[in-house]
């Protein structure tokens, strides 16, 4: 089932979690929703469950304006950051809860309720311990038996709010290929909502990044890694290496240095910054090289398949009072065949730089 | 802990210093104030034959005054769990202006003389009182019938509910009531299913002790009750006029009566409230 969010506006007193947010959800996709904490992307989620309610605005559920449907028939599956397991029912009981409170002529016999939760069980691999209680259970476990609970009433969307935040590293990372193969399975539409860029990048079909209450970018793991929509979206996905500086022709000049870039779109003369990841500089030891920025190598750090490079601008080369720090990435060999020493002085070259208008100048 | 560490605490290498002072002090404390004065009930009753005991126990008025008491008390904690829930539940769920001034009122009934409970309740439902002329014409009277008995009961049991079952309420994730909505359960399955299982220990204890205080109470009581014999004489009363006749040893005996039928109870209601803290899930 498809869900489309038109002009969902949302405040809560002053503050705007949702400003005019509209977003299309493909049928059969798992998306993530991607931002830093307060960003309303916990919101999006619950207005879509109809948990909490949009000041303007519609959610369209299938095609159809869902926004004034209670929670209760909207036949969404909402797990829960901290799980939100009936403490007092067995790990079956949870299950069966929402069969169970069906009306009489929908409900299931008995013998189909058991049948359906064990086969649910099963699928999250926790059938051995139906009869234990939620406290007698690990995070990871939990979390399983919340999703279980969710499916039992054969939702039509799955809604996720950060389902993986209360768990530590190790457990974290399995569920995520857990889920994936799960979606992969059941071929239901998910939502999940997380701030940590991996997880989402890993383990969605789509990723919607907020930031302040706005959509930022909406794209494949690979178009939002890639080509960011904007320097906040660059900002959040992953390292970067920022230049601050002016657009000269084909240029942008940073202090006394200048970088080749491939942008159009900003006139000339604008304020700028360009935007890197650590493996999309060089480092060129040659300080006669035309383009790229003087820099100091402040670091060598070589531990796992590549090595991470960090240096810094020299003092006051941008003009901006504080050096700035970089931090580059490349392959071991290639340290030891630049021959590079903490303290040289080295030029960087961006094999790859996106350039924005520097709107806070 | 066990029979052994029990008498053995220095076997042990204890984290918290001074079990043994600690254990002392309590038995000891227990002992002056609690179970010396409660043994002397059961002496002093002890006077008196089997034959005897029983004649002054089983009298057609003092048993009367059994079941008023008890019934009564039974019946206003039933009511005072009902309501004093709905009291915590608006005071915890609902921000409303004067909602400090309310929570604040709940405790009343607590450092209110009861004389003075009993006497204004009494001028409230009396025939002439403000209250108690409204109900006069419709039939029902109040003061001076085991129905004023059961105001009083209520009036004085309301704090123990809602301060038990408060802090309950506050700990409660709203989360779980949404999850239960979310699966489809209406406002009365989720209170049913989700919030009354784990709010039913605390129920319990909110209810045990709004009874153990009604049985007992009797200030508040002997004004608006009237005293009329077989009707609306409590228990105590029965143990006040038998001290004023200088009959110690009947008062004790029906002391005992009484001492031993709210242990029992009490203890019926721990065990219901051990059983279904471990359903919820409680101990862990």
């Amino acid at each position: 089932m498809s869900i489309q969010v038109e002009h969902i506006h949302k405040t809560f007193g002053q503050f705007v979690a949702l400003d005019q947010v509209s977003v299309n959800f493909p049928d059969g996709a798992l998306t993530a929703l991607l931002g830093p904490s307060g960003c309303g992307k916990t919101t999006l989620l619950r207005v879509i469950a109809g948990l909490e309610t949009a000041d303007s605005g519609r959610v369209i559920l299938d095609g159809e304006d869902a926004s004034s449907t209670h929670v209760r028939q909207r036949q969404v599956g909402f797990v829960f950051q901290h799980y939100a397991l009936f403490r007092h029912l067995t790990v079956f009981e949870n299950v069966a809860f929402g069969l169970r409170v069906r009306p009489r002529r929908t409900r299931p016999k008995e013998a189909e309720i058991r049948l359906r939760v064990h086969r649910l069980l099963d699928l999250v691999q926790l059938d051995p311990l139906a009869n234990r209680f939620p406290t007698q259970l690990s995070g990871g476990q939990r979390q399983r038996v919340a999703l279980a609970r969710a499916l039992a009433v054969e939702p039509k969307v799955l809604l996720l709010d950060e389902p993986f935040g209360a768990l530590d590293a190790q457990v974290r990372k399995e569920l995520r290929r857990w889920l994936r193969r799960l979606h992969d399975e059941l071929h239901i539409t998910s939502l999940f909502v997380t701030h940590d860029q991996e997880e989402a990048l890993e383990v969605a079909d789509r990723v919607v990044l907020m930031h302040r209450g706005r959509v930022e970018q909406v794209g494949t793991p690979t178009e939002v890694y890639e080509h960011p929509a904007s320097p906040f979206v660059y900002g959040f996905l992953g390292a970067v290496n920022t230049f601050h500086g002016r657009i000269d022709g084909t240029h942008l000049r940073v202090g006394e240095a200048t970088l080749p870039h491939d942008g159009d779109a900003i006139h000339q003369g604008a304020d700028a910054v360009g935007f890197t990841r650590p493996h999309e500089l060089e480092i060129v030891t040659d300080l006669a090289t035309p383009h790229g920025i003087e820099v100091i190598l402040d670091r060598i750090l070589t531990f796992g398949a590549s090595a991470r490079v960090e240096l810094d601008s020299l003092p006051d080369a941008d003009g901006r009072g504080e050096p700035t720090h970089y931090e580059v990435i490349l392959p071991r060999e290639k340290v030891d065949a630049l021959g590079l020493v903490e303290g040289q002085r080295v030029r960087l070259v961006p094999s790859r730089i996106h350039v924005f208008p520097n709107q806070t100048a | 802990m066990t029979f052994a560490t029990f008498f053995n605490p220095t076997r042990q290498t204890r984290v918290l210093p001074g079990f043994n002072l600690a254990l002392g002090y309590t038995l000891v404390y227990l002992s002056l104030m609690v179970l010396i004065p409660l043994s002397a009930v059961f002496i002093k009753s002890a006077t008196l034959s089997w034959s005897e005991f029983w004649a002054v126990v089983s009298a057609p008025r003092v048993v009367a005054t059994y079941q008023l008491s008890f019934g009564a008390s039974l019946l206003a904690a039933a009511i005072n769990a009902v309501f004093g829930l709905m009291l915590a539940w608006a005071l915890v769920r609902y921000r409303f202006p004067g909602k400090k001034l309310i929570d604040a009122l709940v405790d009343l009934p607590f450092a209110l003389p009861t004389a003075v409970a009993g006497i204004a309740l009494t001028a409230l439902y009396a025939g002439n009182g403000w209250i108690g002329s409204l109900l006069e014409p419709l039939g029902i009277k109040v003061a001076f019938t085991p129905l004023g008995v059961l105001v009083a009961l209520v009036f004085i049991g309301v704090p123990f509910v809602v301060r038990t079952v408060q802090p309950i309420l506050e700990d409660l994730e709203t989360e779980l009531e949404e999850a239960a909505a979310s699966l489809g359960a209406h406002r009365w399955q989720i209170f049913r299913r989700v919030l009354l299982p784990i709010l039913l220990p605390a129920l319990l204890t909110g209810f045990a002790l709004a009874f153990a205080r009604a049985v007992g109470e009797y200030g508040s009581v002997i004004f608006i009750a009237g005293n009329i014999p077989m009707i609306s004489e409590i228990t105590p009363l029965i143990i006040i006029t038998k001290l004023e006749q200088y009959d110690y040893v009947g008062a004790t005996a029906v002391a005992v009566v009484m001492l031993v039928f709210s242990f029992l109870m009490l203890l019926f209601i721990n065990l219901l409230q051990a059983w279904s803290a471990k359903r919820t899930g409680r101990n862990r």
